[in-house]
């Protein structure tokens, strides 16, 4: 209990010194509300609007957890596919470094066209693709980059190639997998959030948060950020956690 | 002479054939190694010994030349499980925990869980790291990993196992420990085995023959019979025939000018 306490100690010391230092700057050079309001008011703001942001959180939340479980399962199908055959990697891996490095938010208002723009399905594409190129790629990486022993190892064995997938190919991409899917949490809920900036369903976080932002109502959208923050965040360490349990041998876990 | 366990006739193996970087690592390379054998490959890097171990296991396909492995073409040898591999690196599996590790082979060769779980438990204990069958890899030393790597070697009883540069990765101590325990399991079980090694010393203290080898192209330059008394113990290093072995050993490698670790 202690050792937890000192570990998160000196965070939180930040944090709430943080908040401080904020609220002290906009009191002490007398900063308008409708700028920058302090700490307090956002927290104000947040308790009385928790029952406008967080069923729109949870909407939002909604779209961003369905767009990353679509595009993480196409990308390790097709890193799968890629690894059976090497053809098809050494076709598709240079448009999807390519397609990993444009900015795929920017297609929002095209989907937003395609499905209707309060249609889910529109900001879930989004964040589907944002998410297959990191997950793809590193997934790929993951299962050919084996160490040259252990496929000798398995040639020795005289393993089928099913079988080198199934017991080296695969525990080996696991951590690479992982790493790309903790990077898709954050991914997929920006996608999300700023796919519904474009436009989307009146429940939505995204929406709330742009249409408050014009009408100068900013601890309101203060109150909404923290949601998506939370989110971000929460769904991260859900990742995290599955991280655990799918490979309690990693380097990561190991103590002392 | 009974029906060779390892037979290599005329074997080259020429790297990268017809390009600028083209390599010739082993050049005529004739080898009988009988059922029972512990021979040692020692040479100079760049001499092609762990290139001729890995043509025996058939990781590898010779430019010309056959290899015959317990009476049959190597690549068959290999398809019939016939010899073990065991590496410089431990090579195992780190998501495996240990037993899992040693189990590896047998799971692959089918054998149903409760037999292979015992199999593998029996192995452990031969290495004497029954207590260690739940940790991780990482969780043991270098010198441990490689008695694993040993155990799951030896797990699904090959007639001949394989050893690049096994302890050479170890210290001093513990690879004295592992050649003793080396010998005792070969003493036990009668493998037959072919030994990669850069140590003079370890060569002559496990071998019945060490085979000296030279560089580019890879060739053997002498065969040395090893007639210390059996079982080897601490006291065979201290034997006046050893640091004569040594010696004769030092000679061979000499004469392939080239300097020797």
């Amino acid at each position: 209990m202690t050792t937890w306490l000192g570990r998160y100690l000196p965070a939180a010391g930040l944090f709430v010194a943080g908040l401080a230092v904020w609220e002290a700057f906009v009191v002490v050079f007398d900063i308008q509300g409708f700028l920058l309001p302090r700490p307090s008011v956002i927290a104000g703001t947040f308790l009385r609007e928790l029952p406008v942001v967080v069923p729109a959180g949870l909407f939002t939340l909604r779209e961003a957890v369905g767009g990353f479980a679509m595009g993480a399962v196409l990308a390790v199908l097709a890193a799968l596919a890629t690894a059976r055959w090497s053809l098809v990697r050494e076709g598709i891996l240079p448009f999807a470094v390519a397609a990993n490095s444009t900015p795929i938010i920017a297609l929002a208002p095209i989907t937003n066209q395609w499905f209707g723009i309060t249609n889910p399905l529109s900001k879930m594409t989004v964040v589907a693709v944002m998410v297959f190129f990191p997950v793809m790629i590193n997934m790929v990486r993951g299962l050919t980059e084996v160490k040259t022993s252990e496929l000798e190892l398995m040639r020795s064995y005289a393993a089928r190639p099913l079988e080198v997938l199934w017991k080296v190919r695969i525990p080996n991409s696991l951590p690479f997998l992982f790493s790309a899917l903790k990077v898709g949490t954050a991914l997929s809920v920006i996608g999300a959030i700023v796919a519904e900036y474009f436009g989307g369903s009146r429940q939505a976080l995204g929406v709330y948060i742009s249409q408050q932002a014009a009408l100068f109502h900013f601890a309101e959208a203060w109150a909404a950020i923290i949601v998506g923050s939370v989110m971000g965040i929460g769904f991260y360490a859900v990742v995290l956690a599955a991280e655990r349990l799918a490979m309690p041998w990693h380097v990561s876990l190991r103590s002392g | 002479m009974a029906e060779s366990m390892v037979s290599i006739d005329g074997v080259h193996m020429v790297f990268n054939q017809g390009g600028a970087d083209e390599v010739t690592a082993l050049s005529g390379i004739d080898l009988e190694i009988a059922p029972g054998d512990f021979v040692s490959l020692i040479g100079p890097s760049g001499c092609g010994k762990s290139t001729l171990l890995r043509l025996i296991g058939d990781l590898l396909s010779p430019t010309s030349g056959t290899v015959t492995v317990n009476g049959k073409p190597a690549s068959r040898a290999r398809l019939d499980r016939d010899y073990a591999m065991v590496f410089q690196q431990a090579t195992l599996l780190e998501w495996r925990k240990v037993i899992r590790n040693v189990e590896l082979p047998l799971e692959i060769m089918g054998m149903d869980p409760r037999a292979r779980r015992a199999k593998a438990r029996e192995m452990l204990d031969l290495v004497e790291l029954g207590g260690f069958a739940d940790h991780y890899p990482w969780q043991l030393s270098g010198g441990m990993q490689q008695r694993v790597a040993i155990a799951r070697a030896l797990s699904f009883d090959p007639a001949l196992l394989l050893m690049d540069e096994p302890f050479g990765a170890l210290d001093e101590m513990t690879r004295e420990r592992l050649q003793m325990e080396l010998m005792r399991i070969w003493q036990r079980t009668g493998k037959t085995i072919v030994f990669v090694t850069h140590s003079i010393p370890e060569a002559v203290f496990l071998s019945t023959r060490v085979v000296v080898m030279s560089p580019r192209p890879g060739r053997i330059v002498e065969t040395i019979d090893i007639d210390l008394p059996r079982p080897r113990t601490f006291d065979t290093r201290e034997d006046p025939r050893f640091f004569e072995l040594l010696t004769q050993v030092r000679e061979a490698l000499r004469g392939v000018e080239v300097e020797v670790p």
